[in-house]
């Protein structure tokens, strides 16, 4: 017999008796899904949020807050060369800006999918992250998210809360591990 | 597996030989404890959300054989391959075939405390293959040659200057400098040429969708992503336990398990992997190894809802103060020590003990677990089947003798209280060890019994 056959037959046997899924109604309670909840949760992760009319706005921000940008990759914009170039090349990205489909207000959590971004490890590999998110589309919590996204449309995709952080050191607090080392939310007007 | 001679109690006793740092382990811990309160509060339906959490682990639990053969069928629509280990060796070994086929001989892992529990690095490396830990935590832990005292925090035993002085042997960062800021800056410089070279990436598995095929990986730092999408083959350990019924069930888990574990709302990045990128290949190992067992145990089942936060560790009054590795074992803390002995009692049959029985681990675990009586079950099942010491297996049938017997109790009630007050000598002394690195409480003057006969009401 197969190691497989072998887990599932002794799975099979040794199995409690099935028992039903709970509902997941209420879960929620009367968590707030707005823009001033989710502002305050993104802050204490250590990201910041603009409020922009639309994304015209964003290249003049980033001038203003990021000096120093050197490569800059916006999702959506003119220059696609990257898209189809070996993934290890996006190295040198100071700064990706990528649109985002749903927020959720109780942990600033962003859901991203390749369908956005054809490349998936760009808002990883970048050193800072830009995350376009039209005010409609924020949601008290998680439950709503998944709500939301139904069903898997790609291959990949990924909720993405706060830069990357470590506190592995004596828990300091140290924002930038391996993704990127700040995050910026532009809200655009719905 | 993890053979060793010195059990709980005597690798605890070296760890407290340093009481400031002792001090400053239990502290640490509880301040995340203090955090995770602090967290949970936020949220009103907490309890609520305990309750889902815990009865959808049990229904995937009573349908597991079914779960795994959807998981199985829609991994495969999803292009990805799946393969199924029996136990540790055969883990190791699948995933050293998948490695040499493609030639990799150095690739980066994040953190999966699956691996550490088949020991995949060691195996890995006697073939020949280097692998690199990839979390910051892990790779500090690999540096100094040991194993993560803790499933979340892998070197919360370690203090900043010597990871400092870790980083100045091996990564070439100046002497004596321990700035957390600094340190982490000189690893994420060091592992991204890591992570630019590696063929291969092997990842953990923190919930496997059976609706799906999809399985989410939830890190802070990005190095499951890093990893992940850069290298041609992705490789990723789960045990069997990790699957869920639906992909709406994400929402409860991934509501519960960062605030348990650190107090955050939520992980940095909650990754779902559904199918491989275009040009890449996605392996996934399911892993038994003495899990199929452990479903069979009714008494101890429901230790596989464990999502592995680390709650029951950061509360635990013993974990805190005898450090991870006095566990000897890949999941330390109150739910290793329920998880251990499945996978050996005679190894591990100290590890039950290792608790108050306060049952703080039960009320912080987000998958409502009854740790602490599985911990006091555990005790009965490792007596019974002759795996504890002769001395402790003595006692405690004196014990229950005493205790089974009103007569016998009250007697020997008043004889102990008769000796400590007339020869105190007798249980303050080394030979006691409740006497160690504490005084005795004075004797009282009178049973609770005689103090109840004299004041109740009549």
């Amino acid at each position: 017999m197969s190691s497989r056959d072998q887990i599932l037959a002794a799975v099979k046997q040794n199995q409690p008796e099935a028992s039903v899924l709970p509902s997941l109604e209420g879960l929620s309670g009367n968590m707030p899904g707005t823009l001033e909840a989710y502002r305050k949760v993104l802050e204490g992760l250590g990201g910041s949020l603009f409020e922009i009319k639309d994304e015209n706005e964003i290249p003049a921000l980033l001038a203003e807050h990021y000096p120093h940008l050197q490569r800059i990759i916006r999702v959506g914009g003119e220059q696609r060369a990257w898209v189809n170039e070996d993934p290890h090349l996006l190295e040198d990205v100071d700064m990706a800006v990528v649109p985002g489909q749903w927020g959720v207000a109780e942990n600033g959590a962003i859901w991203l999918t390749e369908a956005e971004i054809p490349v998936r490890v760009l808002p990883f590999i970048c050193q800072h992250l830009a995350i376009v998110l039209p005010a409609d589309k924020l949601l008290p919590t998680m439950h709503e998210a998944y709500e939301k996204i139904g069903a898997p449309q790609t291959g990949f995709g990924v909720f993405i809360a706060g830069p990357s952080k470590t506190a592995d050191i004596e828990q300091s607090l140290v924002l930038g591990a391996h993704g990127a080392k700040s995050l910026v939310v532009f809200i655009t007007a719905a | 597996m993890n053979r060793q001679t010195a059990d709980h109690a005597t690798l605890a006793d070296k760890f407290n030989e340093n009481e400031p740092r002792v001090d400053w382990h239990d502290q640490t811990l509880w301040w995340v404890r203090a955090k995770r309160d602090k967290m949970a509060w936020t949220i009103p339906e907490w309890e609520q959300l305990r309750e889902a959490a815990s009865r959808i682990k049990l229904n995937a639990l009573g349908n597991l054989h079914d779960y795994l053969v959807q998981f199985e069928q829609q991994a495969i629509q999803n292009g990805a391959t799946v393969h199924w280990a029996a136990d540790a060796a055969e883990h190791n070994r699948i995933v050293t075939d998948i490695l040499k086929k493609h030639g990799v001989h150095h690739l980066v892992k994040s953190k999966s405390m699956l691996t550490e529990e088949c020991h995949l690095n060691p195996h890995l490396i006697a073939n020949g293959i280097d692998v690199i830990d990839t979390d910051l935590g892990e790779r500090i832990v690999q540096l100094a040659k040991e194993p993560p005292s803790h499933i979340v925090l892998p070197c919360i035993h370690k203090k900043k200057e010597e990871i400092g002085e870790l980083f100045h042997e091996h990564l070439g960062t100046p002497a004596g400098n321990a700035d957390p800021q600094f340190l982490t800056a000189a690893a994420r410089q060091h592992l991204r040429k890591e992570f630019l070279q590696a063929k291969a990436a092997i990842t953990g598995v923190n919930f496997a969708v059976a609706e799906t095929g999809e399985m989410v990986v939830c890190t802070n730092e990005g190095n499951a992503d890093m990893g992940a999408h850069l290298a041609d083959v992705h490789i990723a350990c789960m045990g069997i336990e990790k699957i869920i019924p639906q992909r709406k069930h994400l929402g409860v888990f991934l509501r519960l398990l960062a605030r348990s574990a650190t107090g955050q709302p939520i992980t940095t990045y909650s990754s779902h992997f559904r199918k491989p990128r275009p040009g890449q290949e996605l392996h996934i190992v399911l892993v038994d190894n003495g899990r199929s067992r452990q479903l069979g145990r009714e008494d101890f089942r429901n230790s596989l809802k464990c999502i592995r936060c680390g709650a029951c560790m950061n509360t635990c009054p013993v974990y805190r103060r005898s450090g991870g590795h006095s566990y000897h074992t890949a999941v330390a803390g109150p739910i290793g020590a329920i998880l251990a002995p499945n996978l050996d009692m005679k190894d591990y049959a100290d590890l039950p003990f290792a608790s108050t029985l306060c049952g703080s681990c039960s009320n912080v675990c987000p998958v409502k677990i009854d740790i602490h009586q599985q911990l006091y079950k555990w005790r009965q099942v490792l007596v019974k089947e002759g795996y504890t010491t002769a001395a402790k297996t003595a006692s405690m049938k004196a014990m229950s003798g005493v205790l089974s017997t009103p007569r016998v109790y009250r007697t020997a009630g008043k004889m102990g209280r008769w000796v400590m007050r007339a020869f105190p000598g007798m249980v303050n002394n080394r030979l006691n060890p409740w006497y160690k690195q504490r005084e005795m409480p004075a004797p009282p003057a009178q049973s609770f019994s005689q103090w109840y006969e004299k004041n109740k009401k009549s």
